[in-house]
C-alpha cells in the first residue's frame, strides 16, 4: 500500500517503530516478502555477478506483466475471502478470441473492448453464482475455468499469429531510460497496479472489500453494499483476465488456447506470498506486486542456473506453504487473544 | 413416490437419460462386439476409461464427506506415474513382473505419504483444505517433472501396460481394478465404523466432538485414502499412455472428480456420502465426455459442456432455486402442508433462523 | 400463560393494558403522565414466525426519549427477535413499527440506521482487520475528491472517542484492543450518527466492573442528550441500576411493561420465569444428604472466565442435583466445565476421590462423566444420521473406528434403547432430524446412557419439547437416579428443578451460592434465592 512507501519507519525513536508496528501489523507479511525479494536479488547477484543489470530487471517486469495484472484482480477477490480459479483460462480465451478477431480483419478498437468484456462476462457469471446462488467461490470459479478453457478451444484449436501493428507496438516499443527500458505492456501493468492500490486504499468500494473479508455479516449490519461489492470483485478479476489476455497476446505475438494452464495457481501463490491472507480481510495490491516479483526472480534465477523450471513450482509451493503456516499461526494467536 | 425420493434416483436418471439420448442419436453407441474372446465397443471403453477418475473421485468422496476438498489429486497422479515409470525405465529388466511390482508399490507409498502430508496440514495444523491442498497441487507437478528429469519418460513393459490395456475374462483389467477398489472402500467404510464417524464429523463437527469422536484421525485418514487412490489412478493413467507426462497426467481431474461426486448426490457441504452415487457420477461424467466426442466436438472443447453441467448442478442445489421451486409449488397447490416436521434444505435454514431466535 | 391485562401481581397500575388494546395507553409516571404522542418508538402487534414456530406473538413495545428501557426474558422469550425487528435485521410478519410518528418498513439494517436506530450487538460485530476510525465511519466516511479522506476521518474519530473518554489510537487496527474497548468503539460508531434510538444488546456480558462503570457513564450521558435507549442485560443489578422502564417477554408474548421503581425484583423474576401447573407429583425423595459424604463427582473452585468463578459442586451416587439460576448465572458454563467440553481455568475435579483432568469430552466420557448440551441441534445430534447411528455414536467413538460394533449388535442396542426410552417412531433407520424435540432428546439420552456412565449432566433437557415429553423425561431422570446414576439436572424452570432434584444448587453470577435440599423449598422460596439473597422490601 501507499503507506509502505511513504511511512517507512525512520528508526529515530523506538516509539515510532512501536506505533508503526501496532498500526501496520498487517503489512508485516508484505515486508517479509520484500525481504525475501531483496535476499533473492542480492543472492543472485553474488552468485552470477551479472544479475542486477538494468536489462535483466527490466525484463522481470516485461516477462510478467500479464501475471501482475492477474494478481491485482486476484487480490480483490482473495481479500473478500473468495478465490478465482478461472483467471488462467479466461486469459487464454480472451487472448485467442482477440487473435482470431484480428485475423478476420476486425479493427483493433473493437477487438480490445470485446476482449475485456469477454473477461468481465465470465467474471460476472462467477460473481452472480457466488453472491446470489450461494455457490462456493471455488466451485463457481471452477465453472468459469471450464468455460474459459473450453471457449478458447471453440475459438481455435491451434495458435493464431497476431500481426496487428497496434498490438505488436504494445510489446515491441521500448522506452529507454539509460539502460533501463519499459514497454507499453509494462506501463499498463504498473498503471493497473497503481489503480488497484488506490481503489483498495481510499475508495468506499475498496474498504468494503476489506470489510467483507473481515466479516461479511458485520459488513452487512453496517449497511455496506455487500452484494454489489462481492459481484464486482469477480468482475474486476475477469476484467483483469481479459487485459492479461491482451498483454500475453502482445507479448507472445499470438493467441493460443493452451496459454495459462495452471496460471491461476501461480497467481494465487504470488498474492499469498505478497502478504494477502487467504481467509480474507488483509492484503495489499502492492504486496501482490512484490509477490509477482518474487515469483519472477525465482524463475529467472532458475533459468540463470540452467536448472529445471520444475524447481520454480517446488520453491514457490514451499514459499506458499511457509506463508500459509505463518498466517495460520498469526490467526491462531489473535483467536486466543479474544 | 418412494422411488423418486431415493437419493440415487436423480443420479441414475441422469445417467440413463444420457445413455438413451446417445443410443437414439446413434445406435452404434451401445454396440458391443466380441473379438478374440474379449468385448469391445463404446460401453466397454467407458468402463475402462473411467478407472482413473473413479479412483480419484472415490477418495474425493471421503474427503468431501469430512467437509474438505483435495485439489492435489491430479498432481499426486503425476507424481505416482512419474515414480513408477522412472523405476521401470531405470531397471535392467523393465518387462519383469518383479520390477513392475516394486514400481507400483513404491509409487503407491509415495502417494500415500503425499496424502498424509495433506491430512497433516488440514487436521493437525488446521489449515483450510482448499489452501492446504493447493500447496501440493502447485508443487506436485514440479516434483513429478524433477523425477522424470523434465522429459516425458516412455517405457515398454508388458506387465505394466497390462494394467490399463489388458483384458481379464471378457472385460478390461482396469475395470476390474476399479470394481475391486470400490468394493474394498465400500466394505471398509461400511463394515467398520469409519463411514459413520466420517459422516458424523462432516455433518456436525462440534456435536461429534461432544460425542467423543476423534475427528483428527478420521480427517487425516480421508486425505490418506485420497492420496493413495490418486496414486493408483496415476499408475493406471501412466499405464494407458506408457509415458509419464508430468504436465498433463491428471490435468483438471480434481475438477472432474468433484463434479462426479456432486453428481452422485454427495453434498459439497460434507456429511452423508454415497459411494454408489459417486460410481454413477463418474460413469455419467465419462459417458458425457464420450457423448460430446460422439457428436463430433473436439475433446478440447468439452470443458464448455462441463461448465454448463457444473452450473446446472450448483443451481439445482442452491437454496435460492429451492426457494423459487417451493414458491412455485405453493402457488400450484394451495392446500396447507401436513403436520409433518419440515425437512430438506429449506427447513434447515428455517431451523437455523429458529436457533438464532432462541439464542 | 401470560398475565397480561392488569393481573401483574401486586402492581396492576404498572401492568400493560389488556391484550386487546391496540396501543399501550397513557401511563402514570413519576414526572407526570406521559402521553402516547411522546413515545419515540411504538411497536404494535409485532408477530414473527419461523415456519410453525412463533417467535414473537402480537407484542407491543414502546420507548421514550431520554429513557433507558430494559427488555427482559429468559432464553427463547423473543428478546432477540424483537430487537431484530427494531433494528431492521428482520421483517415483521404482522404488526407495525412507528418511529418518531411515522410508520417504518425496514428493508435492512441500513434503513433502520437512516431512521436513527443504532445497535450494539452482544457479539461485537465490528471488523478487527480495519482501523478504529474506519470501524466508526465505515459506510459514511468523509470524502474529498471522491476518495476517502483518511486524515479527516481519523481526526473525527479521535473527537468521538475522546468524547467517550476513550484513549484509543484511531489509526490502529481494532483487533489490537480488548473486547471491552471494541464494545465502546461500537457505541462510538452508534452515537457518531444522528442517533435517536440506541439498542444495546447484552453490552456488558464481557466487561469487567470498571468497564461496566465506564459504559454506564456513557449511557447516562446519552440519556441526557435525549436518546431513547434499549438496554438488554441478564444482570438484574445492572438492569435496576440503569433502566427507567422494564418490559418482560415470555415465550414470544408480552407479559407486561413496568416502571422499574414499581417492580420488585422477585416479581420481575416471577414474570420472566412464569409458572407451570404441576403436571405430576414430585418423586419421592429417597436421598437427601445435605453434603454427600463420598461424592461420585466433586468439584472445588471451578473457574472459567467468563462464566463461572469458584464453583463448588458435589454429587452423590443415585442423586439428582438440580441446578437453578438465571440466564447468565453460569448454568451452562458449569455443565461444560464439569464434563470436559470446556477446559476449566482453575479448580479441581475429583471422581470418586481421584483427581481427574478433564481435557476433552472424550476423556470425561472414559471416566464416566457425560454431557447433554442445551443445543440439541448444533451440539447434540447428528441430524442427517439415523436414530441407530446417533445412539451408537459415542460408544463407537469410544471403541475406535477400527473396532466396529457389529451390525446385529448395533441394531440390538438401538432397538433396546428405543424400547426402553419409548423413542417414537421406533424406526432405527429414521434420520434423527425428522424426530420431534422430545424424541430427539431421548435419542441423546440413549447415546449417553449406552456408555453406562456414572454421572450424567443434562443441560436444559426439556427445553422446547412438548409437555407430555417433558413429563416423560422428568420421570426418566428419576428412574435413572433410582438405579444409582448421578444426575446433574439444569433447567430454567424452577418447578422442574424442584420436582426432579433431590438437592438444588443455586447459581448466582458464576458461583454456587447455596445448595439446598429440594424438599425444603417451594417455587417461591427458590425463586427468591435465585433472584437475589437480599430482597428489597416490598
Amino acid at each position: 500500500m501507499t503507506a509502505v512507501v511513504t511511512e517507512t519507519p525512520e528508526v529515530s525513536t523506538m516509539d515510532r517503530v512501536r506505533t508503526f508496528a501496532a498500526r501496520r501489523a498487517s503489512v508485516l507479511p508484505t515486508l517479509a516478502a520484500i525481504a525475501i525479494l531483496i535476499v533473492l536479488l542480492i543472492g543472485a547477484q553474488v552468485e552470477f555477478g551479472n544479475f542486477l543489470t538494468p536489462r535483466n530487471l527490466s525484463a522481470l517486469l516485461l516477462d510478467h506483466a500479464y501475471l501482475l495484472v492477474l494478481a491485482v484482480g486476484m487480490t480483490f477477490v482473495i481479500v473478500t475471502g473468495g478465490i478465482d480459479l478461472s483467471v488462467g483460462s479466461v486469459m487464454a480465451f480472451t487472448g485467442i478470441l482477440g487473435a482470431q478477431m484480428l485475423a478476420s480483419g476486425i479493427p483493433v478498437w473493437i477487438v480490445v473492448p470485446v476482449m475485456l468484456a469477454g473477461g468481465a462476462a465470465i467474471g460476472t457469471l462467477i460473481g452472480v453464482l457466488v453472491q446470489y446462488f450461494n455457490v462456493q467461490p471455488f466451485i463457481a470459479s471452477l465453472a468459469g475455468l471450464f468455460l474459459g478453457r473450453g471457449l478458447a478451444y471453440v475459438v481455435s484449436l491451434s495458435s493464431i499469429r497476431v500481426e496487428n501493428p497496434p498490438i505488436l507496438w504494445l510489446q515491441q516499443t521500448r522506452f529507454l531510460i539509460g539502460e533501463w527500458y519499459i514497454t507499453p505492456t509494462g506501463i499498463i501493468a504498473l498503471v493497473v497496479v497503481a489503480a488497484g492500490a488506490i481503489v483498495m486504499a481510499v475508495t468506499r468500494f475498496g474498504r468494503t472489500v476489506y470489510a467483507i473479508g473481515g466479516s461479511e455479516q458485520s459488513a452487512r449490519l453496517m449497511g455496506l453494499s455487500v452484494a454489489r461489492t462481492k459481484v464486482m470483485v469477480y468482475v474486476i478479476s475477469g476484467l483483469c483476465g481479459g487485459l492479461a489476455g491482451l498483454l500475453l497476446t502482445a507479448y507472445s505475438g499470438a493467441g493460443y488456447p493452451r496459454y495459462g494452464i495452471g496460471t491461476e495457481l501461480d497467481v494465487i501463490a504470488c498474492v499469498v506470498i505478497g502478504g494477502t491472507l487467504l481467509t480474507g480481510g488483509r492484503g495489499y495490491v502492492l504486496g501482490s506486486m512484490v509477490g509477482v516479483f518474487v515469483f519472477a526472480t525465482i524463475t529467472t534465477i532458475i533459468s540463470f542456473m540452467g536448472a529445471e523450471q520444475a524447481w520454480t513450482h517446488i520453491i514457490v509451493g514451499a514459499l506458499l506453504l511457509l506463508f500459509i503456516v505463518v498466517q495460520r499461526a498469526i490467526v491462531a494467536r489473535s483467536d486466543r487473544q479474544t | 413416490m418412494t422411488l423418486l425420493k431415493h437419493r440415487l434416483f436423480w443420479p441414475v436418471a441422469a445417467l440413463v437419460t444420457l445413455v438413451v439420448v446417445n443410443v437414439i442419436a446413434n445406435p452404434n453407441f451401445a454396440k458391443v462386439t466380441m473379438r478374440d474372446g474379449d468385448l469391445y465397443g463404446n460401453p466397454v471403453t467407458i468402463l475402462r476409461e473411467s478407472a482413473p477418475l473413479m479412483l480419484v473421485a472415490l477418495g474425493m468422496t471421503l474427503v468431501i464427506a469430512t467437509r474438505g476438498i483435495d485439489l492435489s489429486v491430479g498432481a499426486v497422479m503425476a507424481v505416482s506415474g512419474a515414480v513408477s515409470l522412472t523405476i521401470i525405465a531405470d531397471s535392467p529388466d523393465p518387462g519383469s513382473l518383479g520390477t513392475v511390482t516394486v514400481a507400483i508399490v513404491v509409487a503407491v507409498l509415495v502417494a500415500l505419504v503425499l496424502g498424509a502430508w495433506n491430512g497433516f496440514l488440514v487436521s493437525v495444523l488446521g489449515i483450510q483444505p482448499i489452501i492446504a491442498t493447493l500447496v501440493l497441487m502447485l508443487a506436485g507437478r514440479g516434483v513429478a517433472l524433477l523425477i522424470t528429469g523434465g522429459a516425458i519418460t516412455t517405457v515398454t513393459s508388458a506387465p505394466y501396460k497390462f494394467l490399463s490395456n489388458g483384458y481379464l475374462i471378457l472385460l478390461p483389467v482396469a475395470f476390474f481394478i476399479w470394481v475391486a477398489v470400490v468394493a474394498i472402500v465400500a466394505l471398509v467404510e461400511r463394515r467398520t465404523a469409519l463411514g459413520m464417524l466420517t459422516e458424523s464429523v462432516g455433518i456436525n463437527p462440534e456435536a461429534s466432538r461432544l460425542a467423543g469422536v476423534r475427528s483428527r484421525g478420521i480427517i487425516w485418514a480421508a486425505y490418506m485414502v485420497s492420496g493413495l487412490l490418486a496414486g493408483v489412478a496415476g499408475i493406471i493413467n501412466a499405464s494407458n499412455t506408457m509415458a509419464a507426462d508430468s504436465n498433463n497426467a491428471g490435468y483438471l481431474i480434481e475438477l472432474y472428480a468433484i463434479l462426479a461426486v456432486v453428481l452422485g448426490g454427495t453434498s459439497l457441504m460434507g456429511g452423508k456420502f454415497s459411494i454408489a452415487g459417486t460410481v454413477i457420477g463418474v460413469l455419467t461424467v465419462t459417458t458425457l465426455d464420450k457423448t460430446i466426442q460422439f457428436f463430433g466436438v473436439p475433446p478440447a472443447q468439452s470443458p464448455v459442456f462441463f461448465a454448463v453441467v457444473v452450473v446446472i448442478v450448483v443451481l439445482v442445489q442452491s437454496p435460492r432455486v429451492h426457494a423459487w421451486g417451493r414458491a412455485a409449488s405453493a402457488r400450484m397447490r394451495r392446500t396447507p402442508s401436513s403436520g409433518e416436521p419440515p425437512t430438506g434444505p429449506g427447513a434447515a435454514s428455517a431451523a437455523k433462523k429458529h436457533e438464532e431466535v432462541a439464542a | 400463560m401470560t398475565d397480561r391485562g392488569g393481573a401483574a401481581g401486586a402492581h396492576p397500575r404498572a401492568a400493560a393494558p389488556a391484550a386487546g388494546a391496540q396501543m399501550p395507553g397513557p401511563m402514570p409516571c413519576q414526572d407526570g403522565p406521559v402521553s402516547e404522542a411522546q413515545a419515540l418508538v411504538q411497536i404494535a402487534g409485532a408477530t414473527v414466525r419461523f415456519g410453525a414456530f412463533t417467535a414473537l406473538d402480537g407484542v407491543d413495545f414502546r420507548m421514550f426519549p431520554g429513557e433507558v428501557h430494559s427488555l427482559m426474558g429468559e432464553n427463547g422469550a423473543g428478546k432477540s427477535t424483537l430487537i431484530k425487528a427494531l433494528t431492521g435485521a428482520l421483517a415483521l410478519d404482522e404488526g407495525t413499527v412507528v418511529i418518531g410518528g411515522s410508520e417504518r418498513r425496514f428493508g435492512g439494517p441500513r434503513d433502520a440506521q437512516d431512521a436513527g436506530v443504532s445497535t450494539v450487538y452482544q457479539e461485537v460485530d465490528l471488523l478487527e482487520n480495519l482501523s478504529v476510525a474506519e470501524n466508526i465511519f465505515l459506510g459514511r466516511e468523509p470524502r474529498r475528491w471522491g476518495v476517502i479522506d483518511h486524515r479527516t476521518m481519523r481526526r473525527d474519530a479521535a473527537a468521538v472517542l475522546s468524547g467517550l473518554g476513550l484513549d484509543v489510537d484511531p489509526a490502529s487496527p481494532l483487533g489490537r484492543y480488548p473486547l471491552a474497548v471494541q464494545q465502546l468503539v461500537a457505541i462510538a460508531r452508534a452515537i457518531s450518527t444522528d442517533v435517536r434510538v440506541l439498542v444495546l444488546d447484552e453490552p456488558t456480558s464481557s466487561l469487567d466492573l470498571d468497564e461496566v462503570a465506564e459504559l454506564f457513564r456513557v449511557i447516562r450521558e446519552l440519556k441526557e442528550r435525549g436518546v431513547a435507549i434499549l438496554f438488554v442485560s441478564h444482570f438484574l443489578d445492572q438492569v435496576y441500576e440503569m433502566s427507567d422502564r422494564i418490559t418482560v417477554l415470555r415465550d414470544g408474548q408480552l407479559v407486561g411493561e413496568y416502571l422499574t421503581t414499581e417492580l420488585l425484583r422477585i416479581d420481575l423474576v416471577k414474570k420472566m420465569l412464569g409458572r407451570d401447573v404441576a403436571e405430576i407429583a414430585p418423586r419421592e425423595h429417597v436421598v437427601e444428604p445435605e453434603m454427600p459424604a463420598d461424592p461420585v463427582l466433586s468439584a472445588r473452585g471451578l473457574t472459567r472466565t467468563p462464566g463461572i468463578a469458584n464453583a463448588d459442586v458435589d454429587i452423590a451416587e443415585g442423586e439428582v442435583l438440580g441446578v437453578a439460576g438465571l440466564l447468565g448465572s453460569g448454568r451452562t458454563e458449569l455443565a461444560r466445565a464439569l464434563t470436559g467440553v470446556d477446559r476449566a481455568h482453575a479448580g479441581i475435579i475429583r471422581i470418586e476421590g481421584q483427581p481427574a483432568r478433564l481435557d476433552s469430552p472424550r476423556h470425561a466420557m472414559n471416566l464416566g462423566v457425560v454431557y447433554s448440551s442445551e443445543n440439541r441441534r448444533t451440539e447434540g445430534l447428528i441430524g442427517d444420521l439415523s436414530i441407530e447411528d446417533n445412539i451408537v455414536l459415542a460408544l463407537q467413538a469410544q471403541q475406535g473406528a477400527l473396532h466396529p460394533i457389529s451390525a446385529p449388535r448395533r441394531r440390538e442396542l438401538a432397538l433396546s434403547w428405543i424400547e426402553a426410552l419409548g423413542i417414537k417412531p421406533a424406526d432405527p433407520d429414521r434420520p434423527v432430524r425428522t424426530l420431534s424435540g422430545g424424541n430427539q432428546q431421548k435419542v441423546m439420552l440413549a447415546r449417553l446412557l449406552a456408555l453406562s456412565p456414572r454421572v450424567i449432566v443434562l443441560d436444559e433437557p426439556t427445553r422446547g419439547i412438548d409437555v407430555g415429553a417433558k413429563v416423560e423425561i422428568q420421570r426418566l431422570v428419576g428412574e435413572l437416579a433410582d438405579n444409582g446414576l448421578s444426575v446433574v439436572f439444569i433447567s430454567a424452570e424452577l418447578e422442574e428443578v424442584l420436582r426432579v432434584g433431590d438437592r438444588v444448587a443455586i447459581l448466582r453470577e458464576g458461583e454456587v451460592a447455596e445448595t439446598v435440599a429440594a424438599a425444603s423449598l417451594n417455587p417461591d422460596t427458590l425463586m427468591a434465592l435465585v433472584a437475589q439473597p437480599d430482597l428489597p422490601e416490598a
